[in-house]
């Protein structure tokens, strides 16, 4: 579990985190999702006791990362897959990692073929492509086999089969009862591993939530109707208390009513329903209504927006 | 734990012994000394030093045989035959010193350091030991080329021309006194990159204390400069691989040695005060 208090990190008059308090349960996939520049990266380093929190404090399993002994047995990390030595081999990367910890050699074996990266572990790592890079910084979090794991941005440079393959990997690990802390400004990626969602805008913390009860709070309900006849329809549902928008193409967007409601009502005013559904908004939508306010660097025009209306 | 992940619960992956500082300090030397030797740069930088200094003596001591008879009688005076067989140690500190500074600096610009600092967050330790096996690795080295530079050049030095052997006053202490000098600026360049973390940066600054600043000082009016070049780091340490000793204050082969090694001192307790402050 990694528990943070009052967690604040100050950069030179910038205040990158704010004061933030959460608490990362184990058993779940918590994804921590912002703009870039909101402070997930900070957050992790300061976990990890890289970076010293300005105030506040940060705890894994209720101990300051810095006092413990053997770390790695403990708490896995993959932070930036670039962060290796560029002349040294994948193997010799990794047990110099493991020698640090008291792992034994047979374990960076084990981890290498987890990884798919057996076949390449003599070669040097400066000639890895993104994804290769990123199974290795991931084999390096799976070294100590820990019960907390942190995982920066880990789907970026993945090819499809491999975002699929750490997808398998983390929902595995929080299987088996393991702490999992997952960042990312990918949306997508986050609905379908997360069981958890940690949002951070701007240094703050906006949601703290499992991910279906932050679609469901964030999201407006909607029913989508198409009648034969749009006009009659929309002032029967205005006249049963519910909001109505037409579209051009005659589509009815109705709110205040439910599908059940609004079925019925359509039955007893002799209305021909060519289509009735509900339209539950995505996680994107929950999300840029909860960070609407606290991007940091925006175009002009809200272009993301615009193109999640298409 | 699970069959993916697992295996490692079952023991291979604990370390021998829970606790213990020996135990600890054992696994990051263990650690640092895989680092060391995965890379190429260290034995190719080592084995370059090599080749200047044993090539350096060769050359230098060659020349003054066969000039010995054109040369001066003051010229002749001055001659030191250590000084000259261990004069490629001036190029090899080049080497030895960006050695140093690459050892860390390699770290922080490629972001390892931070995988380091994760795997043992103790950064003091890992520092400490990191600089214990440069210096176990760079003082074998570079006595061992010592000793072989100088015993080469008091080959080639015959006939007319002085030389010395291991036996005589001062010359033992000047073959243990040039690999000395090759670590102590190692370790300086170690430590600079410490405080200063960028490979450019850092050898600005180590190359200008070791060869810019005796040049500086040279420029300075009557005796100011004579005598603050004989404190300058480089300089000072000079003197442990000389026979006779000039200059205004006269420092010895210790004493210039001491000199210098309060300067890598005074760089490592700055770049630790730092290291433990500062986010990486």
């Amino acid at each position: 579990m990694i528990e943070a208090r009052g967690l604040t990190k100050v950069y030179g008059g910038r205040t990158a985190v704010d004061g933030i308090d959460f608490r990362v349960e184990p058993g779940l996939v918590t994804g921590f999702l912002g703009p870039n520049g909101a402070g997930k990266s900070t957050t992790m380093r300061m976990v990890l006791g890289l970076d010293l929190p300005s105030a506040g404090s940060v705890t894994v399993d209720g101990r300051r990362y810095q006092g413990t002994v053997w770390p790695l047995h403990e708490v896995g990390a993959l932070l930036d897959a670039r962060a290796v030595h560029p002349g040294r081999s994948a193997y010799n990367h990794l047990r110099s990692l493991a020698a640090a910890n008291g792992i034994a050699r047979g374990r960076v074996d084990e981890v290498l073929d987890l990884v798919g990266l057996a076949s390449v572990a003599r070669r040097r790592v400066g000639g890895f492509s993104l994804g290769m890079s990123q199974r290795l910084g991931i084999a390096g979090a799976l070294l100590g086999d820990p019960g907390t794991l942190l995982f920066d941005e880990p789907v970026n440079g993945l090819d499809p089969d491999g975002i699929l393959w750490i997808r398998t990997l983390m929902r595995k690990l929080a299987a088996e009862g393991r702490t999992v802390l997952v960042s990312s400004h990918l949306m997508s990626e986050m609905a379908l591993t997360a069981d958890h969602l940690l949002v951070i805008g701007r240094g703050r913390l906006l949601a703290d939530t499992p991910l279906a009860e932050l679609i469901a709070r964030h999201s407006a309900e909607r029913v989508e109707v198409r009648a034969s006849d749009p006009q009659r329809m929309a002032a029967d549902l205005r006249a049963a208390g519910a909001e109505v928008t037409v579209e051009p193409d005659g589509r009815l967007g109705v709110a205040g009513l439910d599908s059940v409601q609004i079925g019925e009502l359509a039955a007893a005013r002799g209305h021909v329903l060519h289509q009735l559904h509900d339209v539950t908004a995505s996680l994107e939508e929950a999300y840029f209504r909860l960070t609407g306010a606290s991007v940091e660097y925006r175009a002009p025009q809200p272009v993301a927006q615009e193109s999640r209306a298409a | 734990m699970s069959a993916q992940s697992g295996g490692a619960q079952s023991g291979s992956a604990q370390p021998a012994s829970g606790r213990g500082l020996g135990v600890r300090f054992r696994a990051t030397a263990g650690s640092e000394w895989i680092k060391f030797r995965s890379l190429r740069s260290g034995p190719a930088s080592l084995l370059a030093a090599a080749v200047l200094v044993l090539v350096g003596a060769w050359l230098l001591t060659w020349g003054y045989r066969s000039d010995w008879g054109r040369m001066s009688a003051a010229d002749r005076t001055s001659f030191d035959p250590v000084y000259t067989s261990l004069r490629g140690i001036e190029l090899a500190q080049l080497l030895v010193g960006a050695l140093g500074v690459t050892t860390v600096t390699g770290e922080y610009t490629s972001g390892l350091v931070r995988g380091t600092f994760v795997a043992t967050p103790q950064r003091v330790q890992v520092l400490a030991v990191q600089a214990a096996v440069f210096t176990a690795v760079v003082w074998t080295w570079c006595t061992a080329l010592s000793f072989a530079a100088l015993l080469l050049g008091q080959g080639l030095l015959t006939g007319p021309v002085p030389h010395v052997g291991l036996g005589d006053p001062g010359v033992l202490t000047a073959a243990f006194g040039g690999g000395l000098y090759l670590t102590l600026v190692g370790l300086f360049g170690l430590f600079t990159g410490l405080l200063v973390r960028r490979t450019p940066a850092a050898l600005a600054v180590l190359f200008g204390i070791l060869t810019v600043a005796p040049l500086i000082a040279s420029m300075l009016p009557g005796r100011l400069g004579a005598n603050l070049a004989e404190f300058i780091p480089g300089s000072a340490g000079e003197q442990a691989w000389k026979l006779p000793h000039t200059g205004p204050y006269t420092l010895g082969p210790w004493q210039g040695l001491g000199v210098l090694a309060a300067c890598v001192a005074a760089t490592a307790a700055a770049g630790l005060v730092l290291l433990r402050r500062r986010d990486v």
